[in-house]
């Protein structure tokens, strides 16, 4: 099944082909940032239409935080396998070194050290210039105002008053030796037209996203599933719950809802009458508003 | 969106199917500061149920930190993003904010309202089908109301609604209603827009936003949002003639080779001829390929990879069009431009050109005038300053194919880029091609330059000094053509003062005439390279960005810049035409140095230290580089 002429969502698709190829003609050497999620497959999908019957000419990257759910690793090794893609995985080895993790060190910092200055290694070892995500505007407030193309300094960081004009579908690719830009082709999509997009297009998900039984504490309010015997349970049993996740991310800090959505179908029925949005199962964006934008002036995705 | 709570499977499915055939509107909202936009749009969200719970949580909590409606929500909170505006209490950049009903999937952009953002209004405005204009009904129509309505006008925009805001702070009065709409009709009646419409809302109340007031009885039109769900904006682009800008020929084997881009306007089946614009190389579609199967027709906007039935030279950059209505081709046109940096724009400088998937080199030759956005008057210009709007002449590196920008946004729109900085700082929509460029052709010559050379026994080249008055430039130069011309070089030396009792007399000294001054040098030095000379130009030349032009203009190793690099202290101290004095006393402005920049070179291929040596060994320095370089032996 596609999606139906027309529709918005063909409009979507469309102008994050053009997107997607535009970067791969003018930057020297870009990366598809491939963080196994829903948009990130959403993304795939596209970058495998854009440049069909072409393979997309850029390596997939995953920055492994060494706490992502095991069902991610393996979905994301059985993917790349299936399109016949390069994949780069890169850890931050200090942090590895230092024992860095979310139970020990608390979230901030865990993402702070395995997942931002990873990210930031990784750009600066491999010297790319351009880098695709998988953001949208409509997750977050900072995220609304930022470009498609976003322009980084040689430092990674972002200057939110000193973006680069963008008009029409004209995107500046300029860069100095050491700048990067930030590419983001799912800009205009918002959380419903991913899942719409999914259903229609019979995009495979990591199996997370749907309804079981699983093994869960409570913690601070949120459903926390126990991956592994990492997980220090200091006394208490998991429970096992029918639950599913909105967003996936280092196991101990993506909450799970309960919930008993075990298709497309029902989880978009489920979404569409949510009165929770998606990033609150993110613990990462709990402190202040801000603390996203602060993130990203910091190089966090 | 509680539609879909309680529904069968069955009517669930049908529900999503609805949803998938949704329409698409994007539009910008604009208006003066305080007029409400941020609490408009807000609202809309508010209004239609995409907020949701713990975003409205969040809020609440940040609205008792900064907010300004006392105990209410202020609802502008959700759409004011980054934490430096919230602070202010101000919208400061772009922010595009979606949201969706049974009809249409809304993208929304919203756009600040102050003076120096005009750049944002236009970035918002370039991809809108239409634009929401907020007045305060206190106020009604004012300076900048005239000039947003002038920019969505300027940028393509055909349908405009006026908002008049805050109804309620003037008691819901029809008569000013009415007034502030007839004052708006008048003045935007030469603005020719299709459709024009005016609703009085409140929208921190909600008043005629989603659901009609009954405290605007009199009011007898849609609501806002209504008028939004129903308006026809449909573009006729799919009619206009076809064209598709090559962003990436797809090659996996050599039994494929397709050409991938998105198409701009009109359609395209498997049959149809084709030509590349500009060179005229033709040939007929053999296939339409997207990863869901071939196609047996595309139109405007689809993205899709386009196959030839034969071998003919296209790459990115170039336009597909059919034989019957091709494009313009030039190298030369009338253009709108809307300057967005801080350095201003200036004729003669050359900058990066984007235009759909094309990138040449331009240059600005003439600014015809400047509108003030305020007035619409047109007023005489030699520079374009942040923010200002002109129309101009731009001369291109080479020919390009392009539409005028009202036939077609993609083909017609483009963006200047700043060649140093790489910053984006300027976007123009052109108007029509000139035809003199194609009048005045390339006369061909049999002597050419290496000829000329050859006779002289030597290699032609431009030695570019630069540096502050009083550095030594004219000094060194002048040692350095006495040492070459004893070695029996043919020569020429071009100062800067002297030429400026010449050729450039008209030129006075603001940043416009510097870049004219050494536009015009550069050009002369490049004919007299032409005719086997080595060139010697003593010019203070302050601006990297013209150095880099005059470099660009002549060979790949035929240009030396030489820094003579003279703290401003020395100069200051030698102050040989006593220009440092008066510069200080204010009697000589835009001195280099003193009032005016002056942006050293990053890589001279020779930098010459004049605290330590004589002038005569710093001559024999350079006469050694050259000898070191082949230019002479």
């Amino acid at each position: 099944m596609a999606v139906d002429r027309g529709s918005h969502l063909k409009r979507l698709e469309d102008e994050s082909i053009h997107i997607i190829r535009e970067v791969a003609a003018e930057f020297r050497n870009p990366v598809m940032l491939y963080s196994i999620g829903k948009d990130s497959a959403v993304m795939l999908h596209l970058a495998m239409k854009a440049f069909y019957p072409s393979k997309p000419p850029f390596p997939l990257m995953h920055v492994d935080t060494t706490w992502k759910f095991r069902e991610m690793i393996e979905f994301r090794d059985r993917k790349v396998k299936e399109l016949g893609l390069d994949l780069i995985v890169h850890t931050n080895e200090e942090g590895v070194r230092d024992g860095v993790g979310p139970f020990s060190h608390g979230s901030s910092y865990h993402t702070q050290v395995m997942k931002t200055d990873a990210l930031k290694q990784a750009l600066t070892k491999y010297g790319f210039d351009a880098a695709f995500g998988g953001a949208r505007r409509d997750e977050e407030k900072s995220r609304a105002k930022e470009r498609v193309f976003s322009f980084r300094t040689a430092n990674h960081g972002w200057d939110p008053k000193n973006q680069r004009p963008e008009l029409w579908h004209l995107y500046n690719c300029r860069v100095a030796k050491g700048e990067s830009i930030r590419v983001f082709p799912l800009s205009n999509w918002t959380e419903l037209d991913i899942w719409q997009y999914i259903m229609l297009e019979g995009i495979e998900i990591v199996p997370l996203y749907y309804a079981k039984e699983r093994p869960v504490v409570e913690q601070d309010g949120q459903l926390l599933m126990v991956d592994d015997d990492r997980f220090p349970l200091e006394g208490r049993t998991p429970e096992m719950k029918t639950v599913r996740f909105r967003t996936l991310g280092c196991y101990p800090l993506t909450g799970a809802v309960e919930s008993p959505a075990a298709t497309l179908e029902e989880i978009v029925a489920e979404m569409l009458i949510a009165r929770t949005s998606e990033r609150s199962g993110r613990l990462i964006d709990h402190d202040e508003a801000a603390s996203m934008e602060k993130k990203k002036r910091e190089g966090y995705f | 969106m509680s539609v879909a709570e309680n529904l069968s499977p069955e009517a669930f499915s049908e529900y999503l199917a609805s949803q998938e055939k949704k329409s698409f509107l994007r539009f910008i909202t604009c208006g003066s500061v305080d007029d409400g936009k941020s609490t408009l749009i807000g609202r809309l969200l508010f209004e239609t149920k995409l907020i949701f719970e713990d975003q409205l949580a969040a809020v609440e909590r940040d609205s008792r930190r900064h907010g300004t409606t006392g105990e209410d929500i202020d609802l502008a909170l959700l759409v004011d993003g980054l934490e430096a505006e919230r602070q202010q209490g101000i919208t400061i950049d772009v922010a595009y904010r979606f949201f969706t009903t049974d009809k249409r999937k809304f993208i929304v952009a919203d756009t600040p309202g102050h003076e120096q953002y005009t750049r944002n209004m236009a970035t918002g405005a370039s991809t809108a089908d239409l634009a929401v204009l907020l007045i305060d009904a206190r106020n009604g129509i004012q300076v900048q109301t005239k000039r947003h309505a002038f920019l969505v006008s300027l940028l393509g925009i055909r349908h405009v609604v006026l908002a008049v805001n805050k109804i309620d702070l003037v008691n819901f009065d029809e008569g000013r209603f009415e007034a502030i709409k007839r004052d708006f009709e008048a003045f935007a009646r030469s603005f020719d827009f299709d459709t024009m419409a005016a609703v009085p809302i409140s929208a921190r109340f909600g008043d005629n936003v989603v659901a009609k007031s009954e405290r605007t009885t009199w009011y007898n039109g849609p609501t806002l949002l209504e008028y939004l769900e129903t308006i026809e904006v449909q573009s006729d682009l799919e009619d206009r003639p076809f064209r598709m800008p090559v962003q990436w020929v797809n090659r996996p084997n050599l039994d494929f080779r397709g050409f991938s881009g998105t198409i701009s306007s009109g359609k395209i089946r498997p049959g149809d001829p084709v030509v590349v614009a500009g060179s005229g190389r033709d040939a007929v579609v053999s296939r339409i390929v997207t990863m869901d199967g071939d196609r047996d027709e595309a139109s405007a906007s689809e993205a899709v990879t386009i196959v030839l039935d034969r071998e003919i030279d296209v790459s990115r950059g170039d336009i597909l069009v059919p034989p019957s209505h091709r494009p313009e081709a030039a190298d030369q046109f009338a253009a709108h431009i809307v300057w967005m940096a801080e350095a201003p724009l200036y004729p003669g400088r050359p900058y990066l050109l984007k235009i759909g998937t094309r990138t040449v080199t331009a240059t600005v030759t003439e600014i015809k005038h400047r509108i003030d956005v305020n007035t619409f008057d047109h007023l005489a210009a030699k520079e374009l300053g942040l923010n200002e709007v002109g129309f101009c002449n731009v001369s291109l590196s080479e020919d390009i194919a392009f539409d005028p920008y009202e036939a077609n946004r993609d083909t017609g729109a483009f963006v200047l880029i700043d060649r140093l900085t790489n910053a984006t700082v300027g976007a123009g929509m052109v108007w029509f091609a000139l035809r003199r460029a194609t009048n005045i052709h390339w006369q061909a010559l049999d002597v050419s330059k290496d000829t000329r050379a050859a006779m002289k026994g030597q290699k032609p080249a431009v030695l570019w000094f630069t540096g502050l008055s009083g550095s030594g430039k004219s000094t060194i130069a002048n040692l350095v053509e006495k040492r070459l011309n004893a070695q029996g070089r043919h020569t020429y030396i071009l100062d800067g003062d002297n030429v400026r009792h010449g050729l450039n007399r008209d030129l006075g000294f603001t940043d416009a005439d510097r870049v004219e001054n050494i536009r015009r040098v550069a050009e002369t030095a490049k004919l007299f390279v032409d005719a086997g000379l080595v060139v010697l130009v003593s010019f203070i030349s302050p601006f990297r960005s013209e150095r880099r032009m005059a470099r660009d203009l002549v060979a790949e190793g035929e240009f030396l810049e030489v820094f003579i690099d003279t703290p401003i202290e020395v100069c200051r101290q030698r102050d040989p035409k006593g220009l440092y004095k008066k510069a200080d006393s204010g009697q000589l402005k835009n001195f280099t140095g003193v009032d005016s920049p002056y942006e050293a070179p990053e890589s001279a291929e020779l930098r010459i230290d004049t605290t330590s040596g004589e002038p005569e060994e710093n001559a024999e320095k350079i006469v050694a580089a050259l000898k070191e370089r082949g230019i002479i032996d």
